[in-house]
């Protein structure tokens, strides 16, 4: 479960640049929702994200996961508990190692950090099960190097490796917005299939609306770093897109505006 | 060039060769340039020759690794804790370590071994004495390529390669780089010093001033031998930066037979890794045109 109170993040604070990226979140998972986040371009959504994961410190609230209060963790810390997949493929693996050692890696964490043997022979089998199940053949690919899979594959193993040690929590930002629409989806598939399999916490930006609705069982919209929209349950299966930039609109009194957004 | 001058070459590359595996330590497996180097292995070079001075050929070894470990360690902290780019980190250890060094060995310029018990003439009285000058090294640098080829693949081995590769997915699997790096880098300076503490020993003296231009030395062996030697597996990287090793101590041992005077040595050795680093772009650059060339060629056809 996490629980978000009274988050704040300003960047350049008394520069000419200062920026409040995240106002005053007030949010609160329950154990195995799967709540999808939107808005528009600078909205906050990665900045909410980030402060989460512990790449940036908030300069208010505080932020517990389960009974912990991480606020003031260091990112390495948070990241035992906590799975990320990242908008850009390159930025969750090692590219010059293999797959294999990738995943023990992964597959190490929050276990003792010593001399003993890295990829060790029952692990890599189970390795090459939880491979399988991504359908991509990355299962006979054990000893390859991540460098030379496509951006797809790449996020695949990302979210297998964000999820191998079952987390707390699992972000994710935009993580298939790099990639083509067939890949997306295979990747999106993939993580409906793993977050229902261990009910995971999961917090996952899109800037494709219907995905948003279609995807989790909660969806919030972001704008100027506040939650201006929080629907689950009846409410948000009877939503549909255009309701909901109807919506954005009368909360925000604007229009939505993302380069990259997506409302089909 | 003499037999003699040969085989001199390849026993000055095996011990250089513990060097720049350490330089590959740092600048391969973990990204980072590390200027320490030059003065961590005059640095390894001073305690090694102060503690023959007193005695102690033997512990010197062990001994001017932990100081060469603790210099890669500032080196990290100076980098991890006070945000200082590597480069200039190492910059600032390098220039630091210079006093230090002069402060090992008593504010003496250098210090000559002659006659003294060195971990060389330690095989006096076997059949092994007359090959003790390659043989140890030998032996030394084999122990350390398979200490090296077992711990990178350790789970801490993969997390300090991976760290260079891409540090934010350290972190993203619960592990503190600045932990893998002010390990990295000790490991790396702790390598570099122990080769310099066996030149010491190997050439009968140290010097102030003889770990300048070592990093260069380093970085020009860990490139001709991935150009040379490949990068396919670990145990071939590390084999090729040895090779590499040994092949620069050849060319400049040539260089050296043919005439050019031992000043020019480290204009050579810039040159060198000069060379071998801008291959790929070479490379590159002769590609594309022959591409514009023959497509040239074809538009004339057509
Ligand atoms: N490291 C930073 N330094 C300064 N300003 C930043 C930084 N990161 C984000 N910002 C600013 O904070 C605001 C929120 O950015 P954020 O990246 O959280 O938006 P977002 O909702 O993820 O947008 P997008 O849909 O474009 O990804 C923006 O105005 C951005 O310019
Ligand atoms: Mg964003």
């Amino acid at each position: 479960m996490l629980k978000i109170n009274g988050l704040s993040k300003t960047f350049g604070l008394g520069s000419i640049n200062e920026k409040l990226a995240v106002n005053n979140v007030n949010l609160t998972l329950q154990a195995g929702e799967f709540v999808t986040v939107i808005g528009g371009n600078g909205a906050g959504k990665s900045t909410l994200l980030n402060c989460i994961a512990g790449v940036h410190e908030p300069d208010q609230g505080s932020i517990f996961l389960d009974s912990m209060d991480i606020t003031f963790w260091p990112e390495y810390k948070r990241s035992q508990y906590i799975g990320r997949v990242f908008q850009d493929p390159l930025k969750g693996t090692a590219f010059d190692m293999t797959i294999e050692q990738n995943l023990a890696m992964a597959y190490a964490k929050g276990k003792p950090l010593g001399l003993q043997w890295g990829v060790r022979k029952a692990d890599a089998a189970m390795f090459r099960d939880r491979l399988a199940r991504l359908e991509l053949g990355l299962e006979d690919r054990l000893k390859q190097k991540v460098g030379l899979l496509s951006g797809g594959q790449r996020q695949a193993i990302t979210l297998l490796m964000a999820t191998i040690v079952e987390p707390k929590l699992l972000l994710l930002d935009e993580h298939t917005a790099a990639l083509d629409p067939s890949a997306a989806k295979h990747v999106l598939r993939l993580t409906r299939e793993l977050v229902e399999q261990y009910q995971l916490c999961t917090l996952m930006v899109t800037h494709n609306m219907k995905n948003a609705l279609e995807y989790g069982t909660r969806t919030i919209m972001m704008h100027d770093g506040s939650i201006i929209l929080d629907i689950a349950g009846e409410e948000r299966r009877e939503m549909t897109v255009e309701k909901l930039i109807d919506l954005f609109g009368r909360r925000s009194g604007q229009e939505l505006d993302n380069d990259r957004l997506l409302l089909s | 060039m003499s037999l003699l001058a040969m085989q001199g070459s390849v026993e000055l590359g095996i011990i250089y060769a513990i060097m720049a595996l350490g330089v590959f330590i740092s600048f391969r497996t973990l990204n980072m340039p590390d200027l320490t180097v030059d003065s961590s292995f005059t640095l390894g070079a001073a305690v090694s020759a102060m503690l023959c001075t007193m005695g102690h050929p033997l512990l010197a070894i062990p001994a001017a690794m932990l100081a060469g470990w603790l210099a890669g360690n500032v080196t990290a902290l100076l980098n991890t804790k006070l945000k200082i780019q590597p480069l200039l980190a190492g910059i600032l250890v390098m220039l630091g370590l210079y006093s230090i060094n002069l402060r090992v060995m008593f504010n003496r310029a250098n210090i000559p071994l002659l006659n003294q018990p060195t971990v060389f003439s330690s095989l006096q009285g076997t059949s092994l004495e007359s090959h003790a000058q390659w043989l140890i090294p030998l032996v030394l640098l084999i122990a350390v390529i398979l200490i090296l080829y077992l711990f990178l693949q350790t789970r801490f081995g993969l997390v300090l390669r991976a760290t260079g590769d891409n540090d934010q997915m350290v972190r993203s699997v619960g592990v503190n780089t600045d932990t893998t790096i002010l390990l990295g880098l000790g490991l790396a300076n702790c390598l570099v010093a122990f080769s310099g503490a066996l030149i010491a020993q190997y050439q009968s003296f140290a010097d102030v001033s003889m770990g300048v231009g070592m990093v260069v030395i380093g970085l020009a062996s860990v490139i001709i031998g991935e150009v040379l030697f490949g990068i396919n597996s670990l145990l071939r990287r590390l084999i090729a930066v040895v090779l590499g090793a040994i092949l620069y101590r050849f060319v400049i041992a040539v260089a050296l037979h043919l005439g050019m005077p031992p000043t020019d040595l480290k204009l050579i050795s810039a040159v060198i890794v000069t060379m071998a680093l801008a291959a790929p772009v070479i490379k590159a650059g002769l590609i594309s045109r022959r591409k514009r060339h023959s497509r040239r060629s074809v538009h004339k056809e057509g």
